[in-house]
């Protein structure tokens, strides 16, 4: 897929948006001119500045959240691990921004990036890293299960395509109860290999779901590369449902955020459920603790990826050819999202932790 | 219990289950059915028959054979503001479906702070003697019960599972409901005409005795009350307790049950090692040890895999006269 975003310089305008600290309070672009001193101001093709503005600050706010787990992990501050999103942050960001306020996701183990994406506040997301009373599930779930319904975050799921089922449920309440809400199914190319995500997307295609199926190739199975796991294309596999398939390009923000938007308007319309193979690659290991990589993969290709095919640098160096932002103004979203984090993270230190009594707790509804 | 039924008619178990699957259809539009064959052919026991007729394809939803996939399915419709169903037509494909129920419906509530609810139904069958063979006779209800988050419902009589199954499609909890295929057709009791539902956690005492106590499940409940009769001609008075669910456990009812007659035999169709008897004997054990006159007894499924001809399979399962000899001998009257 194409960069559709036209090319007309625009001069930037300031905003406030992306990731603020409450739940649910995220401006999404449903409620873009909220933010904005003037009206919605769009390039030729007729996207939001705003929101391409925006979409590279939730980058930066994944990569710096992510980069301060790791820290939290190596410093011992955070019990057990973390699965980082790091190099990916594009594939989240470009279809959370394509859906409501409203809409539902499922997660995985290495979802930070999709729960900052759909609108989570950092200092509670960091609170439940950290075990925390005050994080999103009181400490009951950490890194690998956040989950909040007032950003339609179904939760993270530490089951390979243990979202499958859930999303594409949300998506079958979605068509009976018709609230018209879209469900996306974030997993990894690993989940390939799960039968369940088939028996869903059988049903899904069956009965016109809307659901998107976002499957996001970082190349590695854990610590086996996808092709000695994976036979034949791919994309075979979901189009042999006849579900809408497409390959893009996850390191760019805008290609995948024009792909999603259109599979998210289709199944919206009725026409069924979408699957994106969004080719990326994960710049750390399988989890925090996984730092001797050579027996898998080249420091050499890590490091190509990393110097060639950034999502926020490339991103960034787009928005300044385009003259839709200046070098200035993206160093002061980094300094404003590296603030907001370091908050975050001291808000969470500082927090207690649950009692020990409320265990029992949440057990039945 | 909230009664407000008023005519009391004959149903067979099956009857029951269909008439609480109406009723509740009828009353709430967030419940739905979904499984194999469950529309039309209104499941291979037929005890779905004729709900399509009323409630309409989009309501009872015949799935394809994706029994992981249409429970997954499911736990994320319950998540989501509907009260879905699932038909598990043979409980030994509860083997397939434990993913989506153990590590996902169970713990959607408590990994997520209590933020998320799964009020999700999976119906299953149990039972032998049905000459179906080793996967398709098997008593899996000690599965879920050894799972955090779920309930488990095992009703016995048509009264029961009514009541108690309407209780767990209006529960906001994932509820496991086992149903004897035997009993469908085998079991008739009165069923009220009309609404009544009955709590979760409450063991039912379906024969009062005074010499011996004898917890049964099931299709269980049957053969310990063919036995009490038996018991009864010998001079032994025994009293029947139906837990009615594996979870929640009323243990308090049946303590007191063996409190009161010093003997305890507890009778469970499912696998004999590591199930629903040795946890029941345990809780009798722990709450009533010093009202005993001798251990907890056990009588469950043998330790095989369900055999095909009868003359086998027949010996796999608990019988009255198993029941009754087990308890003449633990009153001294053999």
């Amino acid at each position: 897929m194409g960069d559709t975003y036209g090319s007309r310089r625009l001069k930037p305008a300031r905003y406030r948006c992306g990731i603020v600290d409450q739940p649910g309070g995220r401006l999404t672009p449903r409620f873009g001119s909220l933010c904005m001193t003037i009206a919605t101001r769009q390039t030729a093709a007729g996207l939001d500045v705003d929101k391409l503005l925006r979409m590279y600050r939730q980058m930066t706010a994944i990569r710096l959240f992510e980069e301060r787990v790791n820290d939290l992990y190596t410093r011992a501050l955070m019990p057990g691990l973390a699965h980082l999103y790091i190099g990916e942050e594009a594939v989240a960001v470009g279809i959370c921004e394509a859906l409501r306020p409203d809409d539902y996701i499922t997660s995985t183990h290495r979802g930070h990036g999709h729960c900052l994406a759909k609108g989570a506040a950092p200092r509670l997301m960091f609170a439940e890293l950290l075990g925390k009373e005050a994080g999103y599930c009181k400490g009951k779930g950490g890194s690998m299960h956040i989950a909040d319904p007032a950003t339609g975050n179904l939760g993270a799921n530490a089951i390979v395509a243990g979202g499958a089922g859930i999303a594409t449920g949300a998506a079958f309440s979605s068509k009976y109860l018709g609230t018209g809400r879209m469900a996306v199914c974030f997993f990894g190319e690993g989940a390939l290999g799960q039968g369940v995500l088939y028996e869903t997307m059988n049903m899904a295609q069956l009965w016109k779901l809307p659901v998107l199926y976002a499957c996001e190739n970082n190349l590695y199975n854990e610590y086996t590369h996808y092709s000695e796991t994976t036979a034949g294309d791919m994309l075979a596999r979901p189009a042999a449902f006849g579900i809408a398939a497409e390959s893009v390009d996850g390191q760019n923000v805008r290609a995948v955020h024009t792909a999603a938007s259109a599979m998210v308007e289709r199944a919206r319309r009725g026409d069924g459920p979408g699957f994106l193979l969004l080719n990326t690659y994960r710049y750390r290991g399988h989890h925090v603790g996984d730092v001797a990589r050579e027996y898998y993969r080249s420091k050499q290709e890590e490091q190509r990826w990393m110097t060639e095919r950034d999502p926020i640098a490339l991103h960034g160096e787009w928005l300044v050819a385009e003259g839709l932002a200046d070098r200035a103004t993206l160093d002061r979203i980094h300094a404003e999202v590296a603030a907001e984090m370091d908050a975050a993270v001291e808000f969470a230190l500082n927090a207690p932790y649950p009692d020990p009594g409320r265990v029992d707790e949440d057990v039945y509804a | 219990m909230p009664e407000t039924a008023t005519a009391v008619r004959e149903l067979t178990f099956g009857e029951a289950i269909r008439e609480a699957l109406a009723e509740e259809l009828r009353r709430d539009p967030r419940v739905v059915l979904l499984g194999e064959d469950v529309a039309e052919a209104g499941t291979a026991f037929k005890v779905l028959k004729g709900l399509v007729e009323e409630f309409g394809k989009d309501r009872v939803i015949d799935t394809p054979i994706s029994e992981p996939g249409f429970t997954g399915l499911a736990v994320g419709a319950a998540m989501t503001g509907m009260r879905p169903i699932v038909d598990i037509m043979f409980g030994d494909f509860m083997a397939l479906i434990m993913d989506q129920v153990v590590n996902q419906a169970a713990k959607v509530h408590y990994m997520s702070g209590g933020k998320w609810k799964v009020p999700l139904v999976v119906r299953a069958t149990m039972g032998a003697t049905r000459r179906s063979a080793a996967q398709h006779s098997q008593s899996l209800h000690a599965w879920p019960s050894h799972v955090p988050g779920l309930k488990v419902v095992v009703p016995s009589t048509p009264h029961d599972a009514k009541g108690l199954l309407k209780s767990a499609i209006r529960d906001d909890n994932p509820v496991v409901f086992f149903e004897d295929k035997i009993s469908y057709a085998k079991v008739k009791g009165p069923v009220p005409d009309g609404d009544y539902t009955i709590p979760l956690g409450v063991a039912d005492v379906k024969r009062e005795g005074r010499d011996i106590t004898l917890v049964a499940t099931s299709s269980m409940v049957q053969v310990a009350l063919g036995a009490a009769t038996m018991l009864e001609e010998v001079g032994i008075s025994a009293e029947v307790v139906d837990p009615r669910t594996m979870w929640p456990l009323d243990e308090k009812t049946l303590v007191e049950s063996v409190r009161k007659t010093s003997r305890a035999m507890v009778i469970d169709e499912g696998y004999f090692r590591y199930g629903v008897t040795g946890e029941i004997a345990s809780v009798i054990a722990e709450g009533a040890f010093y009202d005993l006159d001798g251990p907890v007894r056990r009588l469950g499924a043998r330790h095989v895999p369900v055999p095909f001809s009868p003359a086998l399979e027949d010996a796999t399962v608990p019988t009255e006269r198993a029941v009754f000899e087990l308890a003449r001998k633990m009153c001294n009257k053999s």
